[in-house]
């Protein structure tokens, strides 16, 4: 399992290079969507409308930060760690066909639609540890602006620039590998084991 | 007397807290975990969780930046020489939106036909559980609850027949769904009876437990031990990323049932179990029962 530093934006050839149990430190342009932000983008593609900037190449990070303005107007980060990413499930595929991000950070898992979509457009989902918010905010160096605040600070598209956040781990590669779906078939697995514990029957 | 305005800096003071710096019994309960966990990638995912939650504590820092839905247990001595009853509600509600500033914490109160109030206050929010108990002193706890773990919780209508086994077995299947989405490792609460609202209260509010602080019943704890048991056989770990420990403890709780009904509740917890708790005496002096916070 490599350990790997990477600038975005990154290009389909890096991201394929990448497997399954990697440790990622990312730098470079990154910026925050949840449900909202995810699908309002969708929503003006399909439009035809323009969008803030180009998301091509970029990191999408599930968050909902912590920030504070202070006198001058500029925006700091407080806290900023990942959100459930499988809410982002229904449309995390739309979007990378749409978008062409080339990493989905997040934490909790993703399903078989999002693994599939990484693998056809090279893509990674890169976990981070669910509520590390303080340590995350360490990896963020500026806040480089905010888009759609009319959604709420939660919601709205933050654009962080990075310096080696991190660590983040390889869970969905680009070669239909997942993390979450081999610990939720070994979970499977020791079920009749966890029942036989209950007294309960193996059916 | 007036205790509104105790009320309302107390509240503060617990709001704070409970965002940035955990009880002790959860850091201790953590720790634990790191040492028992067996799995590499589990192990690193709980030395990172201890490593962001000191450093919160440090820098006075939500140590998650989903700093919940803010809820209130607020228990009131009958004796409690109290004079301004109804001006509580708002001393608690000006806490929440201090704190939305002065903290910060997240704004996470958004309207369902509207949008995020931006200070942490709304229709029911914060939400207030009242109880009249004996005694003379009034006891708060701030208890916010992440959106994450909270995602995980709910009701479920048991037909009788399935027993207790039964329950078992759904607390067991229903984790297992769960996996890394709540955040563990977790606290489960569980509760049967009573009717589907009665039960997910007592499910939450086995959440304020001191973490791994077995039920008095002798049965009931027996039952804890063997879903925590179970819970950890699945091999789900720290973050769902595979490990021995996903839950640190199964608290279990329950009420009367209807001959008709077996409602059952689970309350998950992420492994932020925050919470402050402080009793406030006749006189209006105050007892912080996690924290030592001064002032």
């Amino acid at each position: 399992m490599a350990e790997v530093r990477l600038t975005t934006p990154i290009s389909e050839e890096e991201i394929r290079k990448l497997k399954a149990g990697d440790t990622l430190y990312l730098s470079g342009k990154m910026f925050l969507a949840r449900d909202e932000a995810h699908l309002r983008a969708i929503e003006m593609f399909d439009e035809g409308k323009e969008l803030p900037f180009d998301f091509k190449g970029l990191a999408v990070f599930h968050c909902g930060p912590i920030v504070k303005q202070d006198d001058t107007g500029q925006w700091h980060v407080v806290a900023a760690g990942p959100t459930t990413s499988s809410r982002m499930e229904i449309f995390q595929d739309e979007f990378i066909e749409r978008f062409r991000v080339s990493v989905v950070i997040g934490k909790g898992g993703m399903f078989e639609r999002t693994t599939a979509a990484m693998k056809k457009y090279g893509c990674v989902y890169a976990a981070f540890t669910g509520g590390a918010a303080v340590l995350a905010a360490d990896g963020i160096k500026k806040v480089e602006g905010v888009e759609w605040l009319d959604l709420g600070t939660p919601e709205a598209l933050w654009i962080f620039e990075a310096d080696n956040f991190g660590p983040l781990t390889i869970a969905i590669d680009s070669h239909g590998n997942n993390l979450f779906k081999d610990i939720a078939d070994i979970a499977e697995k020791n079920r009749p084991k966890a029942y036989e514990i209950i007294g309960a029957s193996k059916e | 007397m007036e205790f509104a305005p105790i009320i309302e800096k107390v509240a503060f003071n617990l709001m704070k807290y409970s965002a940035t710096v955990l009880p002790d019994n959860a850091i201790k309960a953590i720790k634990t975990a790191y040492e028992k966990e067996k799995s590499t990638t589990g192990k690193a995912q709980l030395g990172a969780i201890i490593k962001n939650f000191e450093s919160g504590a440090e820098k006075s820092t939500p140590m998650c930046q989903d700093t919940g839905i803010h809820i209130y247990y607020v228990e009131i001595g009958a004796d409690c020489p109290i004079d301004d009853l109804g001006k509580f509600r708002e001393a608690l509600t000006n806490a929440s939106r201090k704190t939305t500033t002065e903290v910060p914490m997240r704004p996470n109160a958004v309207d369902p036909f509207g949008s995020n109030s931006g200070d942490n206050t709304g229709r029911y929010i914060p939400w207030i559980n009242w109880e009249i108990v004996s005694g003379d002193k009034i006891k708060i706890t701030a208890f916010p609850k992440g959106g994450g773990s909270e995602n995980m919780s709910t009701v479920k209508m048991l037909k009788p027949g399935v027993g207790l086994t039964g329950v078992m077995k759904e607390v067991v299947d229903w984790m297992i769904s769960a996996g890394g989405q709540p955040c563990p490792p977790t606290v489960v609460g569980v509760a049967i009876g009573g009717g589907a609202d009665i039960a997910i209260k007592i499910a939450k509010k086995q959440l304020m437990r001191p973490i791994g602080e077995p039920h008095p019943q002798k049965e009931v704890a027996e039952m804890e031990q063997k879903l925590l048991k179970a819970i950890n056989t699945t091999g789900i770990g720290p973050m769902g990323l595979g490990g021995n420990i996903t839950s640190l403890a199964v608290h279990m709780d329950y009420a009367m049932r209807h001959p008709a009904s077996l409602p059952m509740a689970i309350a998950v917890q992420c492994w932020a179990a925050r919470q402050s708790a402080a009793e406030i005496s006749a006189d209006g002096k105050v007892k912080y029962l996690h924290h030592d916070i001064k002032d």
